[in-house]
């Protein structure tokens, strides 16, 4: 995957390139907004990480102008302001995904991928299939091997998602963001119980587990 | 002054003549003794209120002016019209008589006329312009030339002291060739145009007196009243937030706006002393973990024996700073909540929808816990507000329950859930409460518990940041609502009130 980091503070997009490199992307950086652009319209990129505040020109006007372009990079906005009129200014704006200060790597990594094969990625099938685990998204049934299994609707949407994107890591936030339209930190880990609830219901008396849990980043659903 | 020149001058002999020095200083002390009057005096003239009286009074005493200049000068005509007629009709019956008697007859008629006390003035002269009979000696040149009306000096024969008046009088030329003349003194139209011109300069002296003053007085009030704010709000900027503006209880016009202002200055106050509630609690609750993370660094740091210590307490490291940064976090957002509503984006939600939905995101961890959450809302709980804001402050006061309910013995009929939370209309408002049968809150302790990282003895050992309540506050009190907090006999049910039609703007307190 091959990344551009627009991001003033040197350290910061040192920090998030050298990590990158580590899990085998590509990942180039620009220090200010104008030079951002210009290497964004210039190179093909899966996904760009901007900053929200940059010299030269601010990182919404850079996506806004991407988007003129008609560019249509996945693009994930990184903030100090992690308000709400603030995430939603950045989305409207022609970001994809928005990420306030200060974040965790794995956060950002899980999101980046999610967002880099999201293009290519399964949106449009109608059935999910993991190994023996089938999801159904027309008729909501879920099988495992010959068995029915009965899921309430939110556990239907949760395991949709993690279906969705499975081989992925998905981080607790971006369950809660996705599955449940939240914004916020629900201090006590509500997630985990929601995930152990349906890890029962589709892993409990089967050989084999697929709905894995990443320590210190999320969950994951995989085959092997 | 006086005092300071007698020392002068008992100076020894040496000193007597003054340096050019003293004289300045002189002059200054004197400038010094009469510069804050004058500059009082600016100072009040400088006002609005005097410098309104002052365009008042012009515009009022030039109306004064033309009014009287106006009646002057009517009623010196009307006397000039009245003398006319009186002078024409003299003239007609004299005409009248000499018509009839002849010159004889007139001069008869005239001379008797002539001797009343107050009379018009007469004279009957020839054709070459010696008198025949009257009371007028002496008239001006070439009058009596002229047939007509003429303004002219004259001299009463039977005044003694021979003054000159002025007279309106009309030469009348008999058929025979002889003159008459009949005319009036015009003194007493003179002197009651004089009376009245005189009359009018002293009623607009007055009024310019008169008015001055009163602007003085206004302004003066106006600014004693005005100096008083400044002299306050001085102290207030000086630091001294408790400080009010005086108010006269008048609700004119500066007493609204100092009311207004009163209501402003609290509410900065009240802001600044949460400011420094935030400092001082961030000094104090933000610090505690920090050493505690620096400490562990520093202990792996001296004591780690090889890559596993490391891990452990790098792991550690992150998991504590990640509770810090979601405790600051949890503080933004109260601070951004109650530094006002201008730019939180309100809208319409269901508050229904949001107590389902934070009951059904919750439901799971009470479980775990063994403990029922019920969800009861009802229909029809449109409100206009900040649907992630009401979900976090609900999300919050849900999560405090499940941390401190006791699971209830729930008998066969189905007594209350351990934690209930609820969504009603309450008139004009509508109510998310959720209610648990924990240990409650003391009264005396429930104005304490919604401040920030107020985290009473019982919860000491619970993990958390002691925000939650004071997050739902701050959120009740953006939306014009707030947070209730009551027993529930056992346990709390906190409550948050928030009005319908979203915030509205403050009022001053009447």
């Amino acid at each position: 995957m091959r990344l551009l980091i627009i991001e003033d503070d040197r350290d910061a997009a040192d920090y998030i390139a050298r990590a990158f490199r580590e899990v085998g992307h590509v990942a180039d950086q620009a220090p200010d907004g104008e030079e951002g652009l210009a290497l964004a319209v210039d190179r093909q990129y899966d996904v760009l990480i901007v900053d929200r505040m940059l010299p030269k020109r601010d990182g919404l006007s850079v996506i806004g102008e991407l988007r003129a372009k008609g560019i249509e990079t996945p693009v994930l906005i990184l903030s100090a302001l992690g308000q709400v009129d603030d995430r939603v200014k950045g989305l409207r704006a022609g970001g994809d995904d928005y990420l306030p200060k200060p974040y965790s790597f794995s956060e950002l990594l899980a999101r980046v991928e999610v967002l880099a094969r999201r293009r290519g990625g399964r949106g449009e099938e109608t059935v999910y299939r993991v190994a023996d685990l089938e999801l159904d998204r027309l008729s909501h049934q879920i099988r495992r091997g010959k068995q029915d299994i009965d899921l309430q609707p939110r556990e239907f949407r949760l395991l949709e998602y993690l279906m969705k994107h499975a081989g992925q890591v998905v981080t607790r936030t971006m369950l809660l963001e996705n599955v449940w339209d939240y914004h916020f930190d629900p201090q006590t880990n509500v997630i985990d119980v929601h995930i152990s609830r349906l890890r029962s219901k589709i892993d409990k008396g089967f050989s084999q587990p697929l709905l894995h849990t990443i320590r210190g980043a999320g969950y994951m659903i995989r085959d092997k | 002054m006086t005092n300071d020149l007698v020392t002068t001058g008992a100076r020894p002999a040496a000193e007597h003549s003054p340096p050019a020095g003293w004289l300045r200083g002189g002059r200054a002390r004197l400038k010094a003794l009469i510069w804050p009057r004058l500059s009082a005096l600016g100072k009040l003239s400088n006002t609005t209120a005097f410098k309104l009286t002052l365009v008042y009074l012009t515009v009022f005493a030039l109306f004064a002016a033309c009014l009287l200049a106006y009646f002057a000068w009517n009623t010196r005509r009307l006397i000039t019209e009245q003398i006319t007629r009186t002078v024409d009709a003299e003239i007609t019956g004299l005409s009248e008589q000499y018509n009839q008697g002849g010159i004889r007859r007139l001069v008869f008629i005239i001379d008797s006329r002539a001797r009343r006390p107050g009379s018009s003035l007469y004279l009957v002269a020839t054709p070459t312009g010696d008198g025949l009979a009257g009371n007028v000696g002496l008239l001006g040149e070439g009058v009596l030339e002229q047939t007509g009306w003429t303004e002219t000096v004259y001299r009463r024969l039977d005044d003694p002291e021979g003054t000159e008046h002025h007279a309106l009088v009309r030469v009348f030329q008999l058929p025979s060739g002889f003159r008459l003349l009949v005319g009036r003194d015009l003194d007493e139209r003179e002197r009651l145009y004089d009376v009245i011109l005189g009359a009018g300069q002293w009623s607009i002296a007055l009024v310019i007196v008169l008015g001055l003053a009163g602007g003085f007085f206004v302004a003066r009030r106006v600014l004693q009243r005005v100096d008083a704010m400044t002299e306050t709000s001085r102290t207030i900027m000086a630091g001294d937030l408790s400080g009010r503006l005086p108010t006269a209880g008048s609700d004119d016009e500066l007493d609204r706006l100092a009311v207004n202002l009163n209501v402003m200055l609290e509410r900065i106050e009240a802001l600044m002393r949460g400011f420094k509630e935030v400092s001082d609690n961030i000094a104090h609750d933000l610090k505690t973990p920090l050493t505690r993370l620096r400490n562990r660094a520093e202990e792996a740091l001296r004591t780690g024996k090889g890559e596993s210590d490391y891990r452990a307490a790098l792991e550690s490291t992150i998991e504590e700073s990640d509770e810090l940064i979601r405790t600051f976090n949890a503080l933004l957002m109260i601070a951004r909540a109650e530094s006002g509503q201008a730019s939180t984006p309100m809208t319409e939600f269901d508050a229904a929808e949001i107590a389902r939905g934070v009951g059904e995101l919750y439901d799971p961890l009470a479980d775990d816990k063994g403990l029922t959450l019920r969800i009861e809302a009802g229909d029809n709980l449109a409100a206009r507000g900040n649907r992630e804001l009401v979900t976090q402050a609900l999300a919050n006061l849900v999560d405090n329950a499940i941390k401190y309910a006791r699971p209830h013995k729930l008998d066969a009929s189905g007594t209350p859930a351990d934690v209930l939370v609820e969504a009603r209309r309450e008139g004009d408002h509508i109510a998310l409460s959720v209610s648990d049968r924990g240990p409650g809150i003391a009264s005396a302790d429930r104005g304490r518990a919604v401040q920030r990282f107020v985290r009473l003895e019982q919860s000491r050992s619970e993990p958390g940041s002691g925000l939650g309540l004071s997050l739902a506050s701050a959120v009740a009190h953006l939306h014009g609502g707030e947070l209730r907090l009551e027993d529930n006999g056992p346990g709390l049910k906190a409550t948050l009130v928030l009005p319908r039609g979203g915030p509205q703007l403050p009022q001053p307190s009447e």
